[in-house]
């Protein structure tokens, strides 16, 4: 099966997304320009916290715009993957941490 | 990137030490003229102004055979200028004083025999000396005076540091060269160098891949909060250098299948505000033969100064002096213009 619901060209038509709405889109861009600008943070460490997200999210497009981004600022593959398995150990966590409340049910209904 | 050939395209009987296969391969990407380009945004054609740069490229010998290379240096390269050549070099920069900097490339320059005559006698006319440094070079054992020699005559460094990490450093320039870039800086630091009292350390970034490189500013921020950090080290600025696709990063963009799309990221990415400030506008490029160029890439493919433009040191002295020029170009030339833009001296556009 040749089609999917991710294609990587559609990343270029992102833009579109201002076609109805453009004072949506235009307020969208203006603050996800200001995110991304050096401040505290540099872009390399920007970047690298976007492709964690990305990770988390599990979204193709900024799988491939952040690895793309966090080279270009300078990171190398070891500090990519360590960013990967931050998200992973994150969203593992998250999982396991909410063990709790199945143990806080379980305590309470069990015997 | 893959790992590193041993030796220079050249010494592997490379098709692409050609530089006709190299503007070739170029064109077969399908990209558009660099002159259509140009004239597209209104700037064709390029113009060279007043030459303030003398950047002069003593010869292709180097100790490293780095995987960029735009050059094609290595250890089995021989081409060395001359003295007859260095001199010539000297008298161009006391006829005209406008050319404030004498820009010293290779290869490694310091193993050049000229070398120091050069440095020498430029700081002697007071000019400004760059020094384009790969710093492994300055832990060989001919070289264990070279540093001072280079603070006794306040010449600037400008050396090579890809990543302020072992694996990118590494990967871009040979298994072990952080290591010893590490070393050669923190000589250049204990000689006073990038410590804010003359001595000028400048350090340059190349991407280590097919991309641009990121912003300059913020690179710098990475480079010295990391380098002092980890390893204690300070510099003055950071440049941030677009790879040129030509020689061994053209051979390293075949074999990994990056060709076309780099020269469509380099096209899509053409800024017309820093094709106004590329360096080719306030540089003259000298070959280690005496031959001249638009640029150090220009020379790299062969590609002289033209347009009536005298095209050697000695035309050059002959002639009642340099005056403006029309710039030679090529597809090579989207690598200057291409996002925040790329010269010697770094991003040239904001």
């Amino acid at each position: 099966m040749s089609e999917t619901y991710y294609r990587p060209h559609d990343l270029s038509r992102f833009s579109e997304m201002g076609k109805e709405r453009p004072e949506l889109w235009a307020k969208f861009l203006d603050y996800y320009n200001s995110v991304f600008a050096d401040g505290a943070l540099t872009a390399r460490e920007k970047a690298l916290i976007a492709l964690g997200v990305a990770h988390a999210v599990q979204c193709p497009y900024c799988i491939d715009a952040y690895t793309q981004a966090s080279l270009q600022n300078g990171a190398d593959r070891e500090q990519l993957t360590e960013t990967v398995h931050v998200a992973c150990a994150i969203r593992g966590g998250a999982s396991l941490v909410h063990g709790v409340q199945m143990r806080n049910v379980a305590d309470k209904l069990g015997m | 990137m893959r790992p590193l050939p041993i030796v220079s395209l050249r010494a592997r009987g490379h098709l692409l030490a050609a530089p006709a296969v190299q503007i070739a391969a170029l064109a077969r990407t399908g990209v558009p003229g660099f002159e259509d380009v140009l004239a597209r945004h209104g700037r064709a054609p390029l113009e060279a102004g007043v030459i303030e740069v003398l950047q002069v490229n003593v010869g292709k010998l180097c100790n490293q055979t780095c995987g960029h290379c735009h050059v094609d240096a290595g250890p089995d390269r021989r081409e060395v200028m001359s003295r007859e050549t260095a001199e010539q070099v000297i008298e161009l920069l006391k006829r005209h004083p406008a050319m404030h900097t004498l820009d010293v490339t290779g290869g490694a320059p310091e193993l050049n025999p000229q070398f120091r005559f050069l440095v020498e006698q430029a700081a002697a006319l007071g000019r400004r000396v760059i020094d384009r440094c790969n710093l492994s070079v300055l832990l060989l054992p001919s070289q264990h005076d070279v540093v001072p020699f280079l603070a006794a005559h306040r010449a600037e460094v400008t050396a090579s540091l890809p990543s302020f990490r072992a694996s990118g450093t590494d990967a871009q320039r040979g298994e072990g060269v952080f290591a010893k870039s590490l070393e050669a800086l923190q000589l250049l630091n204990a000689a006073g160098y990038g410590k804010g009292g003359g001595l000028v350390l400048n350090l340059v970034h190349n991407p280590v891949g097919a991309f641009l490189p990121g912003d300059q500013a913020s690179l710098e921020r990475d480079y010295r909060r990391e380098l002092l950090l980890r390893h204690g080290i300070v510099f003055d600025q950071l440049y941030t250098i677009t790879n040129m696709p030509i020689n061994r990063f053209l051979e390293h963009l075949e074999t990994s299948g990056n060709l076309e799309r780099y020269m469509e990221l380099l096209v899509a990415s053409f800024n017309p505000h820093a094709a106004d400030g590329v360096m080719c506008r306030s540089y003259l490029s000298v070959g280690w033969d005496g031959a001249l160029y638009d640029c150090d890439f220009n020379q790299m493919l062969e590609l002289r100064a033209n347009h009536g433009a005298p095209q050697t040191l000695a035309a050059l002295l002959a002639a009642r002096g340099p005056t403006t020029r029309r710039v030679v170009t090529g597809r090579h030339c989207f690598g200057c213009t291409a996002g925040a833009g790329s010269s010697c001296g770094g991003a040239v556009a904001g």
